[in-house]
């Protein structure tokens, strides 16, 4: 009996030796921060490197905090900017548990913290943009637009060279603005970035009548380039066809004209060796051509042929 | 351990256990407990993985594929990460099915992501996807938490920034693989800012396209773009039927002019030498030749002629009582 005693004894020593020994040491990951606290008041500062880390048992606790950096997305706000549009705004920031003490004692737990960054971000999110025109908002550069053939109708003066911020600034701006207040709350902002910008939906139908009527023109400007252009084509084919038709006339006609001309110098030639004699061999061949059957011929016989018809006499 | 053991038989004397010897079990029991130890120290990572170990949570190291030992009993824990896997975000649809017919889908909530505003305060939809891998384990799972779910928040500010800088012409047509390339550059760029250990592969923009609302009348423009090629190919086409015949008419006209000349140099060439001819044997007579032609043309001639009228020179109140109408209507 006595031994049995001695064995209880024994193993109710061991396993309360376990629990300290379990309580007092504890893990801490990679991922996380450490602040323990000694009946809700906090006993040093925030235990940063991973591994295994001992503390008082059962007097203290352990409060895990995130040691990452974590997401918060802002919902989407409806701002107007300064040149009086209506635009929906959706932030997000990149923010981390800076000072795990302070951030225990100002917003406790990350539900209390992203509801402050809501107000803070959100807040400088409308502060800022609203001191801006739509197109700093949208653009970031004064880059000019490649020239398109599309484009070409139309008019980028109101958003070329307007910008002097841009939305890269801008979000810069809002951050630098909230980076000075999150501190207070043991919060360090990484970055806050315009994530998405859209217009309310009164704004997009009346964006969306400008584009129609954008494409309208550069529709119609198209099809009378083709009427142009076709009228211009053809226009080059009546004057090919001119040029041509009259060039083999005229070639035609000089050549023709040289050989007539050709033609005469060598009958003039010839028949200039007797041109009377030419006269009359040409007569008598027109004779010949001219008389035919139903001609009526009237001859007198003092005619050199029926001369003989009155007496062979000389 | 084994005091326990002794208990345990103490208490259960009662019953009738079977009667097992001491050193069986506690042999048992140390085999299972070696095999335990050893099944949590030995481990195995896959190809495309790389394993991260942690001691009491504190990185130590990593390990590449194969096989490995660690300490056990939770000391040291394993990570596994899929290093070499080509990872893939989807923006304004979400593959349904995957195969060879993939049927996607849009919802609500993608069509947020897709609708957006260009430099020219115009509006789009774009769809597009991020490929990626873990570039550094460490980074990927210590530097920040719900690393997927920032990534694509960082792909879609960059993304709408770079659509925003751009005019709705370029990102639909000329300007999609400048604002792909630009996109991956700075998406790269905020993923070491924020060393979130990513590394961008590609980023592709699937279909961008006007709203809906506005498509009709941007189809319209490539219609009319059709039409002006269309009328132009008309008119050329006009042009190369026509201008080719033309030639071939003209051609036609010159070489008969050609033939005319030739023919009127040889006829004159002909009537000349015929001419020259006859006057040289003319010359030689020429009163007797003259007589002869003469006659010869008349004895042609006078035969063939049906209406002869011989008058004598003396009887000249002839002709006028000739009823010659009346012959000719005979």
């Amino acid at each position: 009996m006595k031994t049995t005693t001695k064995t209880l004894l024994l193993v109710g020593a061991a396993l309360v030796a376990l629990l300290v020994v379990l309580d007092s040491a504890y893990v801490v990951l990679e991922t996380n921060q450490v602040i323990i606290t000694q009946f809700g008041e906090p006993i040093g500062g925030a235990v940063t490197s991973a591994g295994l880390h001992f503390k008082v048992p059962f007097v203290q606790k352990t409060n895990y905090f995130e040691k990452r950096w974590l997401e918060w997305d802002g919902d989407p706000n409806q701002i107007p900017t300064r040149d009086k549009k209506y635009i929906w705004v959706d932030t997000y920031c990149r923010w981390r548990i800076s000072d795990p003490l302070v951030f225990f004692q100002r917003v406790r737990d990350e539900r209390g913290a992203h509801s402050r960054l809501d107000d803070v971000v959100d807040g400088d999110t409308r502060n800022v943009i609203a001191n801006f025109d739509l197109i700093e908002v949208v653009r970031s550069t004064n880059r000019p637009f490649e020239a398109t053939e599309d484009a070409a109708l139309l008019d980028f003066s109101e958003v070329v060279g307007k910008i002097q911020t841009g939305r890269e600034k801008i979000a810069r701006l809002i951050l630098e603005s909230s980076a000075k207040i999150t501190p207070t709350f043991g919060i360090e902002l990484k970055d806050v970035q315009i994530k998405r910008v859209n217009y309310v939906d009164e704004v997009q139908r009346k964006v969306f009548d400008r584009m129609i009527a954008e494409r309208k023109r550069i529709a119609s400007k198209y099809r009378s380039e083709g009427d142009g252009k076709s009228a211009e084509i053809r226009g080059q084919k009546e004057r090919e066809l001119k040029r041509i038709v009259s060039e083999a006339y005229r070639k035609a006609q000089e050549t023709k004209g040289k050989a007539d001309a050709e033609a005469t110098r060598i009958y003039a030639q010839a028949y200039s060796l007797d041109a009377e004699f030419y006269q009359f061999l040409k007569t008598l061949e027109t004779y010949r051509a001219a008389l035919e059957k139903e001609t009526w011929l009237i001859l007198s016989t003092d005619s050199e042929f029926l001369k003989y018809l009155k007496g062979p006499n000389r | 351990m084994s005091d326990e053991f002794r208990n345990f038989r103490g208490f259960g004397r009662k019953i009738d256990w079977p009667k097992i010897p001491v050193k069986t079990i506690r042999g048992v029991i140390l085999g299972l407990a070696v095999l335990l130890l050893l099944w949590g120290s030995f481990y195995q990572v896959a190809p495309e993985e790389v394993g991260v170990i942690l001691r009491f949570g504190r990185f130590v190291r990593t390990a590449e594929p194969g096989l490995h030992i660690k300490l056990p009993l939770g000391v040291e824990r394993l990570l596994r990460v899929p290093v070499q896997r080509q990872l893939k975000l989807e923006f304004g649809f979400r593959t349904g099915r995957p195969g060879i017919n993939t049927q996607y889908v849009a919802t609500g909530e993608t069509k947020a992501e897709s609708v957006m505003l260009t430099g020219d305060l115009n509006v789009v939809d774009a769809e597009w996807i991020v490929q990626y891998k873990i570039r550094d384990a460490y980074k990927f799972l210590f530097k920040m938490r719900a690393a997927e779910g920032t990534f694509r928040d960082m792909t879609e500010a960059v993304v709408r920034r770079v659509v925003g800088d751009s005019s709705v012409d370029e990102v639909i047509t000329v300007g999609r693989e400048r604002l792909a390339g630009e996109s991956r550059q700075l998406l790269q760029t905020l993923c070491d800012v924020y060393e979130i250990g990513i590394e961008v592969n590609q980023l592709i923009f699937q279909d961008v396209n006007p709203p809906e609302t506005v498509k009709p009348s941007f189809n319209d423009v490539n219609e009319a773009l059709q039409e002006k090629e269309r009328k132009i190919n008309d008119a050329w086409a006009e042009y190369n039927q026509e201008i080719p015949k033309a030639t071939g008419e003209a051609e036609q006209t010159l070489r008969a002019a050609e033939g005319y000349a030739t023919e009127r140099v040889n006829n004159a060439l002909g009537d000349a030498n015929r001419f020259t001819s006859i006057y040289r044997e003319y010359a030689k007579a020429p009163a007797v030749t003259r007589k002869r032609l003469y006659l010869e043309a008349l004895n042609d001639i006078l035969p063939k002629i049906n209406k002869k009228i011989i008058l004598d020179q003396n009887q000249r109140g002839l002709l006028p009582l000739l009823n010659l109408g009346e012959e000719v209507k005979k």
